[in-house]
């Protein structure tokens, strides 16, 4: 077996004229979790629907294992997927659905029998063969749609934004389950998600998108800790984004101020984008602040407070347990660490 | 707020389907009639039943209608399931503009159906050597009732899941398996309405059958053609039974209809309530 089970070369797809992807180059190990991540119309779904056989690449190769699957009609891939609105048989009960993909591949009854009961332990529903498909809520209907893809023994499950109708509470609580679910059946999962805490949460991989281009590939430490550009900082978490200008190496200027940083390998005085993420100022006296700011607005969040700090050149967003008063003339600092200098895309 | 009807309402509501009604009413009621008489009850007989079914030109006329309407329903069934699943999967300009069109026979008048198809067939009969008869009987059916069951299949369409086809074929289906296993199963129910609809018009067929059936004679042309010499109770008594039997076909269409709506708003119901 090959080190990339699902491998997709110089991907283009274009609907008359309008181009959806844009050169994607992308590979899925075995046993895998990787997560298409995007705003809506990245291409992502498109992706997805490339790897499982329902659109066609314009331009490009997917390699299946080694082998090269364009021309591959959906119903010989190895692949089965788990659609948005769940795509449930409504004249059948929950049993038949499951049973669906193995009837039509001939397995014998008793064969589907077993394989149909362990499905519904899997997915915690055990006495729900006979029920109908349209007496169900929205999270059982998922699982039965999971159930119905895995019970094929597929290498790779493909998830088109699976928990979208979901509620919140319902949401986190399939993200745990889907994520042991995988474990426990130890299978390739590609998963679609526009939910950036969705794809963190549940990934080994995640492929940030848009516009159809791969923005990032990484793991979610990576992607949160080192987003590669100004887009994949903003869409995975929350940033501050400013321009600045790249002195030398380690040293960057914005706000007037001059800044140690970890990044090098710029142009001399190459105009860049600064990141800083919300949750890595520290609030400290004003005698020792490298920035000096205003207190516009602070909002309670739960855990942390949401404060937007005016200084001269900019408005910084800060999340902080420290409590400001509007008007509060407050210091912040930053470590090198917590300043992330990227290219201007 | 529920205003409670005025007596004058109710007035109105009631001579409106007096004069709905009244003629049906009578006309059953006097199917029972023991003497010719269209005026006087005479007593209560099942006569005129009894000498309808002894009526061989009567029999061969219900036989022709039972015979054209089954063939046109169920043929028009098949030929407008498939047309409504290619007119759904086509771009929406063109399958507006030909929805459209699917309409026209619809709300255009019998008449100008039956005359045209008529001149059709004849203009066609002088170059292919055929007259009119039970084959070109058929077609006129079969071309009337496809619109309907279009009209009745698209909206099962419309509330599929959009994904559902290539979810079957994903569990590994060809494109036919697909369409036999799946997707004709969940318009069922629009088919089956499109079938019953196809047959009580068929059966309910004056103007077009006169038009293009030759010397062929449906059940409501033999009792057009009764009126014209001495008018007899058995003419009430299939006018009965033909009421009869349409009423049953609406009834059940109605019935269908209405619980598959109440299905259907069951299950939006509940996906809004999660």
């Amino acid at each position: 077996m090959s080190e990339k089970l699902i491998n997709l070369e110089n991907i283009h797809k274009d609907y008359g004229g309008k181009v959806v992807l844009d050169n994607i180059n992308l590979y899925v190990r075995d046993k895998e979790f990787v997560t298409l991540l995007g705003p809506s119309g990245c291409g992502k779904t498109t992706t997805l629907r490339i790897i499982g056989g329902f659109e066609t690449p314009s331009a490009g190769v997917v390699y299946f294992d080694g082998k090269k699957i364009n021309d591959l009609p959906p119903h010989k891939r190895p692949v089965n997927t788990v659609f948005q609105r769940y795509a449930l048989f409504t004249h059948m009960n929950v049993y038949d659905n499951i049973a669906f993909g193995l009837r039509i591949a001939k397995v014998s009854e008793n064969v589907i029998k077993d394989r149909v009961t362990n499905m519904l332990k899997l997915i915690n529903l055990p006495d729900y063969a006979k029920r109908e498909v349209s007496s169900l809520s929205g999270g059982e209907q998922q699982r039965i749609a999971i159930a119905r893809a895995l019970v094929n023994h597929p290498r790779v499950l493909l998830l088109d934004e699976p928990l979208g109708a979901l509620d919140l509470k319902l949401r986190k609580e399939m993200q745990r389950e889907l994520k042991s679910i995988q474990q426990q059946v130890g299978i390739t999962f590609v998963y679609v998600t526009h939910d950036q805490e969705e794809a963190l949460t549940m990934s080994d991989t995640i492929v940030v998108m848009n516009k159809g281009k791969i923005q990032q590939i990484g793991t979610p430490v990576d992607i949160y800790n080192e987003p590669k550009n100004a887009f994949v900082a903003d869409f995975i978490g929350e940033s501050n984004i400013l321009d600045g200008v790249m002195h030398k190496d380690r040293l960057v200027s914005f706000c007037g101020k001059n800044f140690d940083c970890l990044d090098s390998g710029f142009e001399k005085d190459e105009t860049v984008d600064v990141v800083v993420r919300p949750e890595d100022f520290e609030i400290v006296p004003i005698e020792d602040a490298q920035l000096v700011g205003t207190v516009k607005s602070t909002i309670f969040m739960g855990v942390h407070n949401e404060i937007m700090v005016e200084t001269e050149d900019f408005t910084w967003k800060v999340h902080s347990i420290y409590n400001a008063e509007v008007g509060d003339k407050i210091g912040l600092f930053l470590t090198p660490d917590d300043i992330h200098i990227m290219h201007k895309s | 707020m529920k205003k409670k009807s005025t007596f004058s309402q109710r007035l109105l509501i009631f001579l409106l389907f007096f004069f709905l009604y009244a003629p049906i009413i009578v006309l059953i009621i006097f199917s029972f009639n023991s003497t010719k008489s269209r005026s006087v009850w005479t007593g209560f007989t099942f006569d005129w039943y009894v000498k309808l079914f002894n009526n061989s030109a009567i029999l061969s006329a219900l036989y022709t209608t039972l015979l054209v309407s089954v063939l046109a329903a169920v043929i028009a069934t098949i030929a407008g399931t498939f047309a409504a699943v290619g007119l759904f999967n086509m771009k929406k300009r063109p399958r507006d503009i030909l929805l459209q069109i699917n309409n026209i026979p619809v709300i255009n008048a019998d008449i100008i159906t039956g005359v045209s198809l008529c001149v059709l067939f004849v203009f066609l009969g002088k170059i292919f050597n055929f007259k009119l008869g039970f084959g070109t009987l058929l077609i006129a059916h079969i071309t009337f009732n496809i619109p309907y069951v279009i009209l009745s299949v698209m909206p099962k369409l419309r509330q599929l899941d959009k994904n559902l086809f290539e979810a079957a074929q994903d569990l590994g289906c060809t494109w036919m398996q697909a369409f036999t296993k799946v997707i004709i199963p969940e318009i069922r129910p629009g088919i089956v309405n499109g079938l019953l609809m196809a047959f009580t018009l068929s059966v309910d067929d004056f103007v077009i059958s006169y038009f293009t059936a030759g010397s062929v004679e449906t059940l409501s042309m033999r009792i057009y053609a009764m009126t014209k010499k001495r008018i007899s109770p058995e003419i009430n008594a299939i006018s009965t039974i033909l009421f009869v039997t349409i009423l049953l076909l609406l009834i059940i269409i109605n019935v269908r209809q209405a619980q598959q709506e109440k299905a259907s708003a069951r299950k939006r119901a509940e996906f809004e309530n999660r």
